[in-house]
This record gives structure tokens, C-alpha cells and sequence, in this order.
């Protein structure tokens, strides 16, 4: 057997693992890892500008490949700073590893130069975490690390390397498992099957049947399927803000994104539906809005992998745990067999009816029927850039956002056609996840159009990445919706605070001028101001194919998100449809 | 309503930390708590109290099964068990006191462990609200020091928690 250092044994086990990208930053407690990279690793390591923008790109580089992460950072501050980064992760069910450093075995506790109880401090944002106590136990854990985070409900898992157990002169037998089994982690692998039937009639039943698809649809690659599902029984299919890309966005079964900022069909068709199947999806309260007045005819199907997801926030009425993509299988066929042997179970005429009443929901409200926003202000409004984006592109680009007004506008007017295209902090809201975002996206896809829409309060928030497109020469194209505020805080103090703009406007005088900023890294910047120019400019952007290009497009300040759910104290159906008009 | 669950948990650095951290992290309450390793070294034992309704209680054994530490648990309460629970009380034990709380420890079947010239140190096992009982007939106002273990349970008959 052979023997290495646990440096090595790092990077071996890393390429044994199929690592593609090491995202990481080097530091005091990891040098015996470096050294090790330094001299014999196969696999590229990618230098961020800060350790939070690491962990975004490792998990965006996930979120579209399916394949996990990998983050490697030093003890301490190194650590710290990706813990927003895990945090993030773990809300959306990420697979990711980290390797964070660790002071010297001896020294732990004594507070010593860059210690930090990184089990301690991450615990709660991972899914498991271990601190490695010998190097001959580095192999197993990183097999276990990469296991845990990629199977069930995935996550991140953090794995923390005291600086002695990697150290070059100490070497010990080196064998990586192939298998590993635990005792105490294993994951559902079927559905029950006495629930699916019952599932599978109570779908063929009903008459006004809504398919409510989450990120669990994308993560456990099953679109094709819930779309193969969705055909055979015509029913109508919202997705979650995490499930967009997951069912067809130009299908005509889709009925848009449901919840908060959800388009009014979909909202007015779940609270008005007898039957909820939910696919991946987790009722988070953000498409809930009042849970003791959700969608009072409705009875629920819940499938997921995670029996805690279920009945968390919504009771269930038939709850099946397992992996969606057995379970869908499960229920097509047992749907197809019905079709065919008795027909008439499938009530057709109620199908028609209840698509009648959709179709003309969508008529009267729908975001794609007609403009639901004016043009008065003779500024470019932000829908505006989000469709000639989608124009640009054919709709076909890997779209990366940061959070706030411009992620809801590309939530609903960017129709995602395929899954994995869609990358955003759902379950965080972590400002600052776009532009690392769509590094990740961009060199695991670098023939692909990359696209990160964001707003100037956002972009700033890891703005120092723009470094890291430089060195690694990644020409994505930032789409900066510059509305000279903080949109989305601004929007609801314009509802809720009398119009008082605490904060939310104060950096108006103060923002850079973003095209010499990018120029300043080596990078083009395009500012629009006039909507003539913005389908051109948007076409000069994406036409730069070896730049990065920095579009910063001035848009009406006061344009708000519609619809939006009369928050907390509204049902599904409760919406502002514009500043004047509501349900 | 209360309940008490038991835990199999791995005998590694931290897990106890993260039983504990998922009660803090979602709120939900821990009445008392006693773990130990088990005959196997790598197990430990786990017991906890907790109050919640039939959809915490739900959640907290969804949540803790998720722990990748647990290996198996089971809520005691839901069928026959047998729940213990030991305490020391150290009790101002001065005159004619003295012999009124021997007797009183011997109704509870307790017992004296050491004696002071002025205290008592008693110790008693059994149920909860057979504890609670002997602090309240020893009065507030005698009471030096409590110290309970928490309460530790097993299922009756031929139930058993292993792997």
C-alpha cells in the first residue's frame, strides 16, 4: 500500500472523487494542502477574491451540474467567511464539501492566531460535519463527506483539517474506499406503495388539480418525468421560485411561479383547487403567505425525500417520503395503466372546465398575455430588460441572479424551458451570490451563454470577483438593473412605511461609475439609459463572446414587483396586482 | 403532553451537540436529558423529556432520525415503559427534623447517603412526580440542594432499542 502525506491524501482523495474545480483561497492552517496541490494535483484550483465567493461558485457550479462542490479554505476568518456561503447552500439543499483548516491538534481551545470552532460555528447550516482527528482518517471521511452531501436531500457538508494531520513528513497508508456504508445514514429509496396508489386515485378524482413543483424536482433530476406526468393527466403545473426550469416555462400546462411575487393564476389556481400534488416542493412561507387560510378545499399530496419537510408548515393528507424520481416512476405507470384499462376514470369534462376557468384567469391577469406594468415614466423599466435578456439569449442561458427586485423579475419574465438553468439563493436570500454564482456556472459551461442579473446594491456585495473573471478570463455578461436604490427594501417601505425610505435610497450619490469599474479589472462596460438602445446593446453584449461585459442599465426607480401576496394576513388568492388595484 | 424519546446515538465527538442544537435551533424545548455510552462503546444511550403536541413531537423524532449521529430512536411514551429517575437532596436536618425526615425518606424509599451534623443527604429514585413529591414534603425552606439526573427509560416486555 502506499503511503502519503495527509496533504496528499487530500488531493488524491479530491481527484478520486471526480473534483472538477477546487474553489479556495490559501492561509496559514491549509499551507500543507497548498504544497500539496502545488506539487502534484490534477485538478484546477480557482483563487476567489474572498472565501464567500468560493462557496458560491462551488454551489452554482452544483446547482448546474448536479455534480457537488468543492471549497477549500483556511482556518479562522477563511472559514468564517464562507460560512454565508454554507448557509446558503444548505437552505437550498446543495451538495457541497468544504475543507476548512484548522489549527494544530495541540493548540484547539487555547484560542490561538486564526482558530475558530468551525464545527461548532457551521453546525446548524450543514447537513453533517467532522473534524478530522488523525490523517489516516482522511481518506473514509472524505468519502463519507462527498456521500452524505450528494445522497438524500443533498447538503453541505464541512469537513475541518487541523494543520499537523497534513503534514508532508508524516506519512501513513493510503487506500480510498470505493463503497461506504453507515449505520446510521440511509436514505429512502422508495416510495411506499400503498400510499402511491392512493395518491395515483385521488389524482385521477379530482376536478380541479394544481402540480405544485419545487427545487427537489430539479435536484433529483426528475423534470422529464414530472413533465411525462404532468402531459398524461393535462393538469395545470406552478413552479416554486427553486422549481423554475424544472417544468417547461413555454408549456401551456405551465401556469407561471406560484407565492409571493407568483403570477396571479397560479396563486388564484392553487387557492381555489381540490387537490395540491406537491412534487419537491417544502410550503415554505414564502408561497404559503397565511397558512391557516391556504387553500381551503385543497387536499395534499406531498412527495419528498426528507420526512421532515413534510407536514412541517401544511398537513399533508398523503404524505410519501422517498426519492421522486422512483416514486414519480411508481405513479406514471400505475396513471397510464388506469388510462388505458378504465378511461372513464379520467373526468375529462371537469379537466376542460377547470382549464377554461385557468385560461381566463390568464387572460385577465397573466404576466405573459399582455404588459402588466406601463411605460409611462418613458424609462426603462426592469421587465424590460429581463425580456430583451430573454430575447438575446432564446431563452436558453444559464441565468444567475443576486436577490432583491431584479431576481423576481427574472423569476417571471425569463421562461426557463430546462432545469439547472436557473440559479439563485432561494431559501437565503443572500445578496451577493450572483456574480461568484456565475463564475462557478461559467467554468463548469464556458461554451454556454452565463448570465448574472443583478441591481447595483447587490453587485457590490462581492464586486471584488470581478478580479476573478479577469484572471481566469470568464466573459460572462452582469445585467446590473440600476435602479439607484435597495428596490425590493424600498418597495416594501413604500407599502408598508408610509413611503419612509429608511437606508434604502441613502447610497444614491455614492454609487460608482460602474463601466470604469469593469474597465478598471480589465473588463467592457455598456451603460443604457434609453430603452431604444437597450436590445442593441443587449446584442453588442452577448455578441463580445471572449469579454466580460458589464451592462449597466438605468431603470425606473419606482417600479415595484406585481403581483405580490397581501403578506401574513392574506390567503394564496390576496394579491396587489399593481399600486392601485388588488384582488 | 410529555414525552420521552430514546436515542442510539454514535459515540462521536459532537453529536451530542447537535441533538442539543436542534432543539435550540427550532424551538423546541428539552426537559431533561441523560446520556451515557451503552454495553457497545461505540453507542451511546440517549434520553429526553420534552413537551409539545402530537405535531412538535412529530417533527422533533423527523428531525432527530435526520440526524446523520442517530442511528435509531424511539418515543417511550407511546406504548408501556418503565421511567427512573435519581436524585440527591441535601436537607437542613437539625433536632427533632432529623427523625421526620427519616421517615419521610423512608416512605419514599430513599435513603440516607451522608449525614452532617446539621444536614441530611438523601437519595431518591423512581419516577418524576415521585421526586417532585419528596421536594414538596420537604418544604422550600429546608432545601439546601437538588441535583436530578434527568429521567432514563426503557420500553416494557420484549421491545428493545438496538441495531
Amino acid at each position: 500500500m502506499e503511503l502519503l502525506s495527509g496533504g496528499d491524501m487530500v488531493v488524491r482523495a479530491l481527484e478520486e472523487e471526480g473534483v472538477e474545480f477546487i474553489f479556495g483561497y490559501p492561509g496559514g492552517a491549509v499551507l500543507h494542502i497548498y504544497d500539496a496541490i502545488f506539487n502534484n494535483c490534477k485538478i484546477p484550483h480557482v483563487l476567489v477574491r474572498h472565501e464567500q465567493a468560493a462557496t458560491h461558485a462551488a454551489d452554482a457550479y452544483a446547482r448546474a451540474t448536479g455534480k457537488p462542490g468543492l471549497v477549500l479554505v483556511t482556518s479562522g476568518p477563511g472559514a468564517t467567511n464562507a460560512i454565508t456561503g454554507i448557509a446558503t447552500a444548505y437552505m437550498d439543499s446543495i451538495p457541497m464539501v468544504v475543507l476548512s483548516g484548522q489549527v494544530q491538534s495541540h493548540l484547539i481551545g487555547e484560542d490561538a492566531f486564526q482558530e475558530t470552532d468551525m464545527i461548532g460555528v457551521s453546525r446548524p447550516i450543514v447537513k453533517h460535519s467532522f473534524l478530522v482527528k488523525h490523517a489516516k482518517d482522511i481518506p473514509e471521511t472524505i468519502k463519507k463527506a462527498f456521500y452524505i452531501a450528494t445522497t438524500g436531500r443533498p447538503g453541505p457538508v464541512v469537513v475541518d483539517l487541523p494543520k499537523d494531520i497534513t503534514h508532508p513528513d508524516e506519512k501513513f497508508e493510503y487506500e480510498y474506499p470505493k463503497t461506504i456504508k453507515m449505520r446510521s445514514y440511509n436514505p429512502a429509496v422508495r416510495g411506499h406503495s400503498g400510499q402511491i396508489k392512493k395518491a395515483v386515485s385521488m389524482l385521477l378524482a379530482a376536478k380541479r388539480p394544481v402540480l405544485y413543483a419545487g427545487g427537489g424536482v430539479i435536484l433529483g433530476d426528475s423534470s422529464e418525468l414530472l413533465t411525462e406526468f404532468a402531459h398524461a393527466l393535462n393538469i395545470p403545473v406552478t413552479n416554486t421560485l427553486m422549481g423554475l426550469g424544472g417544468f417547461p416555462g413555454e408549456d401551456r400546462q405551465f401556469i407561471g411561479m406560484l407565492g409571493m411575487h407568483g403570477t396571479y393564476e397560479a396563486n388564484t389556481a392553487m387557492h381555489h383547487s381540490d387537490l395540491i400534488f406537491a412534487v419537491g416542493a417544502r410550503f415554505d412561507d414564502r408561497t404559503t403567505n397565511m397558512t391557516s387560510k391556504y387553500c381551503p378545499t385543497a387536499k395534499i399530496i406531498h412527495i419528498d425525500i426528507d420526512p421532515t419537510s413534510i407536514s412541517k408548515t401544511i398537513t399533508a393528507d398523503v404524505p410519501i417520503v422517498g426519492p421522486i424520481e422512483t416514486v414519480l416512476k411508481d405513479m406514471l405507470e400505475l396513471v397510464k395503466t388506469a388510462l388505458k384499462k378504465t378511461p372513464e376514470t379520467f373526468d375529462q369534462e371537469a379537466n376542460d372546465s377547470w382549464w377554461q376557468q385557468i385560461n381566463e384567469w390568464r387572460d385577465a391577469q397573466g404576466l405573459w398575455t399582455a404588459p402588466r406594468y406601463d411605460t409611462d415614466s418613458g424609462m426603462i423599466k426592469p421587465q424590460q430588460v429581463i425580456e430583451a435578456l430573454y430575447k438575446t439569449t432564446k431563452g436558453d442561458a444559464y441565468v444567475t441572479s443576486d436577490v432583491g427586485q431584479h431576481q423576481m423579475f427574472a423569476a417571471q419574465y425569463y421562461r426557463f424551458n430546462k432545469p439547472r438553468r436557473w440559479i439563485n439563493s432561494g431559501g437565503l436570500g443572500t445578496m451577493g451570490f450572483g456574480l461568484p454564482a456565475a463564475m462557478g456556472v461559467k467554468l463548469a459551461f464556458p461554451d454556454a451563454d452565463v448570465a448574472c442579473v443583478t441591481g447595483e446594491g447587490s453587485i457590490q456585495m462581492n464586486i471584488q470577483e470581478l478580479s476573478t473573471c479577469t484572471h481566469y478570463r470568464l466573459p460572462i455578461k452582469i445585467i446590473n438593473i440600476n435602479n439607484e436604490s435597495l428596490g425590493m427594501v424600498k418597495q416594501w417601505q413604500d407599502m408598508q412605511y408610509g413611503g419612509r425610505h429608511s437606508q434604502s435610497v441613502a447610497y444614491k450619490d455614492s454609487l460608482p461609475d460602474f463601466v470604469k469599474l469593469a474597465e478598471a479589472y480589465g473588463h467592457v462596460g455598456i451603460r443604457v439609459t434609453k430603452f431604444e438602445d437597450l436590445e442593441d446593446k443587449m446584442n453588442e453584449a452577448f455578441s463580445l463572446k471572449d469579454r466580460l461585459v458589464f451592462l449597466d442599465v438605468v431603470v425606473d426607480p419606482n417600479e415595484h414587483v406585481y403581483p405580490m401576496q397581501i403578506a401574513s394576513s392574506g390567503s394564496m388568492r390576496d394579491m396587489w396586482l399593481n399600486k392601485t388595484e388588488r384582488t | 403532553m410529555r414525552h420521552i424519546i430514546s436515542v442510539l446515538l454514535e459515540n462521536e465527538p459532537g453529536a451530542l451537540s447537535r441533538v442539543v442544537g436542534l432543539f435550540s435551533q427550532r424551538g423546541y424545548n428539552i426537559e431533561s436529558l441523560t446520556v451515557a455510552p451503552t454495553e457497545d462503546p461505540t453507542l451511546s444511550r440517549l434520553t429526553l423529556t420534552t413537551k409539545g403536541d402530537e405535531r412538535t413531537i412529530e417533527q422533533i423524532t423527523k428531525h432527530l432520525n435526520k440526524l446523520v449521529d442517530v442511528v435509531k430512536l424511539v418515543d417511550l411514551t407511546e406504548g408501556g415503559h418503565i421511567e427512573r429517575e435519581l436524585m440527591l437532596i441535601k436537607v437542613k436536618a437539625t433536632g427533632a427534623q432529623r427523625a421526620e425526615i427519616k421517615r419521610c425518606t423512608d416512605i419514599f424509599r430513599g435513603q440516607v447517603v451522608d449525614v452532617g451534623p446539621s444536614v441530611y443527604t438523601i437519595q431518591i429514585t423512581g419516577t418524576s412526580d415521585k421526586l417532585d413529591a419528596f421536594v414538596q414534603s420537604m418544604g422550600d425552606a429546608n432545601i439546601l440542594e437538588v441535583v436530578r439526573t434527568g429521567v432514563s427509560g426503557l420500553a416494557r416486555g420484549e421491545k428493545v432499542l438496538s441495531l
